[in-house]
């Protein structure tokens, strides 16, 4: 292991111990709900560790206090952690040379914290680590999560208000740390800004898990349809055909800059490490005619 | 000791566990075109943006309406972007809003 992937574990699991805190908090509030609502300690684990979806965890609560049938709160479940598609596919490009069995288990961890923390962690060593997803996932969250969810029903009432302690804002303050990490460029600012307003605007007409898929989905494409000098000011325009630069590049962008972008996203799911250099084929005294010849005939049909 | 609710968790885990596992399971998805894998890497920041304007900016009042709150709570996030894009220390950022946003409500502001 390289010196730097260590100095970025220890990055993340410096990070991971704020993400804890305040996942610890929320679950010692959870179990102490699930406490008052009837729930056994052992419904209640099973909630965080099968279930695992904190706010959805938080409304099955209520609903069941209430007396509420299932069907509603499963379906109210569904639609509450539909924003981890975005979390998922934004992760998979990077993902395909992990075995298929672990990024099963990987994705029942997959929550708004892990997401957050192993997304920052990749950009930043240029990679996937999939040790490092499990510091995020499971030591950032899923563990402290768990504890805290038994903790806080065994402690009943004795648990503090987290908003008493400040810690209700180290959810919202870590997002918005994490999404600080990731803004590397001008486009990543414009999809986070874009991100932001969006959902805001859309939580306040349609409620927050809405609005925060939205400002998710139209962020980027905000970002994307940004004109290529407002990207990159200061720099020389854009030639108009991208193949010019890029002759093997078989998309005609005419924006080289969308297209160095684009190859940053496909290095991104390319990593280098994978990449092994190419072998010179050996060629055939026939290959080499051939190719004489097609280069003839292209400069013969230029001429005409 | 009760277990009824057990069957519940799993329901819930079955309907939840989709979302999270197929992007990440379906073959093929890192040759979608590039346009759309760069919108997946804008992704990111998008999303947690606009969680974090989200949560900290919008709540939702007794009438079960959402509506803007400017409390101790912006700033404390805010001091924690501060530090972050500073330091690049998101443990001391958080630190910092934490400690801001508990004094601000220790001298009853919010």
């Amino acid at each position: 292991m390289s010196a730097d992937l260590r100095a970025a574990r220890r990055r993340l699991l410096l990070d991971s111990t704020g993400i804890a805190a305040s996942a610890v908090g929320f679950a010692l509030v959870f179990g102490l709900a699930a406490r008052n609502a009837d729930y056994s300690l052992v419904e209640a684990s099973a909630m965080s560790v099968i279930g695992f979806a904190g706010a959805a965890q938080f409304a099955a609560v209520g609903y069941v206090a209430q007396g509420l049938p299932w069907l509603p709160i499963v379906v109210l479940t569904f639609f509450l952690n539909a924003r981890h598609l975005l979390y998922s596919a934004s992760l998979a490009p990077r993902m395909r040379h992990v075995p298929l069995v672990h990024r099963a288990a990987m994705a029942h961890v997959l929550t708004d914290e892990a997401f957050a923390l192993a997304a920052t962690h990749f950009h930043r060593i240029g990679r996937v680590d999939v040790p490092g997803y499990w510091i995020a996932a499971v030591i950032g969250v899923f563990i402290p999560w768990n504890v805290a969810t038994v903790a806080g029903y065994l402690l009943g009432g004795a648990i503090p208000d987290p908003a008493v302690l400040g810690l209700d804002i180290v959810f919202p303050a870590a997002m918005a740390g994490l999404a600080v990490g990731l803004m590397t460029g001008r486009r990543e600012v414009v999809a986070a800004a874009a991100g932001a307003a969006i959902g805001v605007a859309a939580s306040l007409l349609f409620g927050l898990s809405v609005g925060i898929v939205v400002g998710g989905l139209v962020g980027p494409l905000v970002a994307i349809a940004m004109p290529a000098t407002l990207a990159h000011p200061g720099e020389a325009p854009a030639p108009r055909h991208g193949n010019e630069l890029h002759p093997q590049s078989p998309l005609p962008l005419g924006d080289v800059r969308l297209d160095e972008a684009i190859d940053e996203a496909e290095a991104d799911a390319h990593p280098k490490e994978n990449l092994a250099p190419i072998a010179p084929a050996p060629l055939r005294t026939l290959d080499v005619e051939r190719a004489l010849q097609a280069d003839e005939d292209s400069r013969t049909e230029e001429h005409e | 000791m009760s277990t009824d609710l057990v069957l519940l968790a799993v329901l819930m885990g079955a309907v939840t566990y989709p979302s999270r596992a197929l992007p990440m399971l379906a073959p093929g998805i890192e040759r979608l075109p590039a346009r759309a894998l760069l919108y997946l890497r804008l992704v990111g920041p998008a999303v947690l943006a606009s969680i974090a304007a989200s949560q900290t900016l919008v709540a939702t009042d007794p009438g079960g309406g959402q509506q803007v709150v400017l409390g101790p709570q912006v700033l404390g996030v805010g001091v924690c972007m501060l530090i972050v894009w500073w330091r690049r220390n998101l443990f001391l950022g958080l630190l910092a809003g934490v400690v801001v946003v508990a004094l601000l409500r220790v001298a009853g502001v919010g």
